[in-house]
């Protein structure tokens, strides 16, 4: 299907129908005042003027760091064949195509990843998929509202304070109430969280493991939540599900997940991929598309997207949301690596990422003054506390080619002086002990 | 066109006896709507009011809002069309229903079975 913009002559076509001088008219709706004066771009350049400057600006980036980093983000090995796949001209378009029913191996790709989602979450139904974890965390606190017709919240402060953040703007003005429930030495509070989950509850909000590692289990409070009638929604980190209890297996009703650690490089905040899965029961409430399997009039496999009614193009302003794009490309990219990593590998995965970061936690807190925030279980991301503020830590191993993970200050008062250290199975014995050496060194 | 019902402009049916209303689509609705496969309809024990949203039907085609034709409480809801959708199909104002409800005011504001047959015409 080619995707060609429209001729000088199309567009004269166009306008003449419409009965309009030139494009700019389309806009005389919106006063002057309003539109962008300039868009503040330099003038044409040469490609190799182009390249020389892009090479100049990539030139910036330090590569030659060791990182700690995670967040909600991590560095997982992506093996070579992804990208090769990836690249082929069947696929490589960030759409799902319109008359969809014509790209039948797209389509198919979809209905793959959505299976391989559902079992890695052990969830029932998934859709192709949506921004990031936290587009879809909030595409699912909206499934709970529409499905309840209830206007509160309750979100744990263990998730991920970025996801919150996005969670505040997208319902400022939509009249709910969304309930935080303070963490409690980096652990979420099960009896503030059960007793803020009341019958005008629409949703709670959790994460595994929370936003500092930490490793827990959901199934009571879900449990309570079902009994209040309010939907229980878990934001997971994807290849932990291989060894952690599953949203699943907790009794989630919806189940997100940020897509980025299954094959999709690190890249100032994405293209990424927002994971969606849920129950049956709430499947009509699921925005955006979900592909499906049929058979055509001879008995022959097809792929179709389902489910289409409640969708803009049909239901306009009264569309179950506005995702109109799915992230057909990272989607894909996350089912090629789940493909060739396997479940066999994807455990490895997880369980040489956990082994990393206990052997960190383990050599940090042998470090006079440093310990650990709580003694809870962690999964490859755990928070130290250091006798100073952790910012100044970061700022001095910067400077000497380590990365060591993230200050939590930024987002909780208290913890100034604790860090967030991320391990994966990228990381090896030299690293670890390099940081650790550094870490001494400075304190 | 069925003789005995009262009708609304949004294409429902109620069949009023005494305080109870039986509520549905029509076969004009359906017909329109093309293969039903799903009815989102209120609980009972939920207050419906005329004019206001109730559910919503969904068809191959599309999915669009139910308006109740009465007011009242719901005491009984059309069970067998969450696993027979396709009954709003083949019979619309019998095994198809959607709702009875007990009425909490006289119902008012609603069609003739003639002035309905013009709507539908004029919209055919």
């Amino acid at each position: 299907m080619p995707y060609i913009p429209h001729t000088p002559d199309e567009i004269r076509e166009m306008l003449g129908v419409v009965g309009a001088r030139d494009v700019a008219e389309l806009f005389d709706e919106i006063p002057p005042a309003l539109r962008p004066q300039s868009l503040n771009l330099p003038r044409g350049a040469t490609e190799m003027a182009v390249r020389a400057g892009m090479e100049r600006l990539a030139a910036k980036n330090r590569i030659d760091m060791v990182s700690f980093l995670g967040g909600g983000y991590y560095d997982h090995y992506v093996p070579a064949a992804s990208d090769l796949l990836l690249s082929r001209g069947e696929f490589y378009t960030a759409y799902t195509p319109y008359q969809p029913e014509a790209s039948q191996g797209t389509l198919q790709a979809i209905f793959e990843y959505q299976t391989a989602v559902c079992r890695l979450l052990d969830m029932e139904c998934s859709n192709a998929g949506v921004y990031d974890g936290g587009t879809a965390l909030y595409e699912a606190l909206m499934m709970a509202v529409r499905h309840t017709r209830r206007k509160k919240a309750v979100v744990s402060e263990t998730v991920n304070p970025i996801y919150r953040i996005v969670l505040a703007t997208y319902t400022r003005n939509l009249h709910l109430e969304l309930v935080t429930v303070p963490h409690k030495d980096g652990l979420d509070d099960m009896e503030g969280l059960a007793a803020a989950v009341d019958d005008k509850t629409a949703a709670v909000v959790v994460q595994n493991p929370n936003f500092f590692g930490n490793v827990q289990d959901f199934t009571e409070l879900f449990a309570h939540a079902a009994a209040k009638g309010a939907v229980s929604v878990l934001s997971c980190y994807p290849v932990l599900q291989t060894v952690l209890k599953t949203p699943g297996a907790m009794g989630a009703d919806i189940a997100t997940a940020e897509g980025q650690s299954l094959g999709l490089p690190l890249s100032f905040g994405g293209p990424y991929l927002g994971i969606m899965t849920c129950k049956k029961a709430l499947v009509r409430q699921m925005p955006g598309r979900i592909a499906g399997r049929t058979h055509d009039a001879a008995g022959r496999t097809g792929y179709v997207l389902t489910l289409q009614a409640r969708e803009q193009h049909i239901r306009r302003q009264k569309a179950t949301s506005n995702i109109c794009s799915n992230q057909a490309l990272c989607a894909l990219r996350a089912l090629i690596n789940l493909c060739l990593t396997g479940n066999e590998g994807l455990t490895r995965q997880a369980a040489r990422s956990i082994e990393n970061a206990n052997y960190a936690a383990w050599k940090l807190c042998a470090i006079p003054g440093v310990r650990l925030v709580n003694a809870a279980p962690f999964g490859n991301e755990f928070a130290v506390v250091f006798p100073v503020k952790a910012k100044l830590v970061a700022r001095k191993l910067m400077d000497e080619g380590v990365i060591p993970g993230f200050p939590l200050g930024r987002y909780y008062k208290g913890l100034e002086n604790a860090l967030l250290v991320c391990c994966t199975e990228k990381h090896d014995r030299a690293d670890i002990d390099r940081l650790v050496r550094r870490v001494e060194n400075v304190l | 066109m069925q003789k005995d019902l009262l009708y609304t402009k949004t294409h429902e049916w109620a069949r009023v006896e005494d305080d109870i209303a039986v509520v549905g689509i029509t076969d004009f609705a359906q017909e329109q709507l093309g293969d039903i496969t799903f009815v989102e309809l209120p609980a009972v024990g939920d207050t419906v009011e005329a004019g206001q949203e109730m559910g919503s039907v969904e068809s191959v085609k599309a999915a669009s809002e139910l308006y109740s034709p009465v007011s009242g409480e719901v005491i009984e809801v059309n069970g067998d069309l969450e696993g027979a959708p396709e009954k709003v199909n083949s019979d619309p104002f019998g095994e198809g229903w959607f709702i009875r409800v007990r009425l909490s005011a006289e119902p008012a504001g609603l069609l003739s079975p003639e002035e309905y047959e013009e709507i539908a015409k004029a919209e055919h």
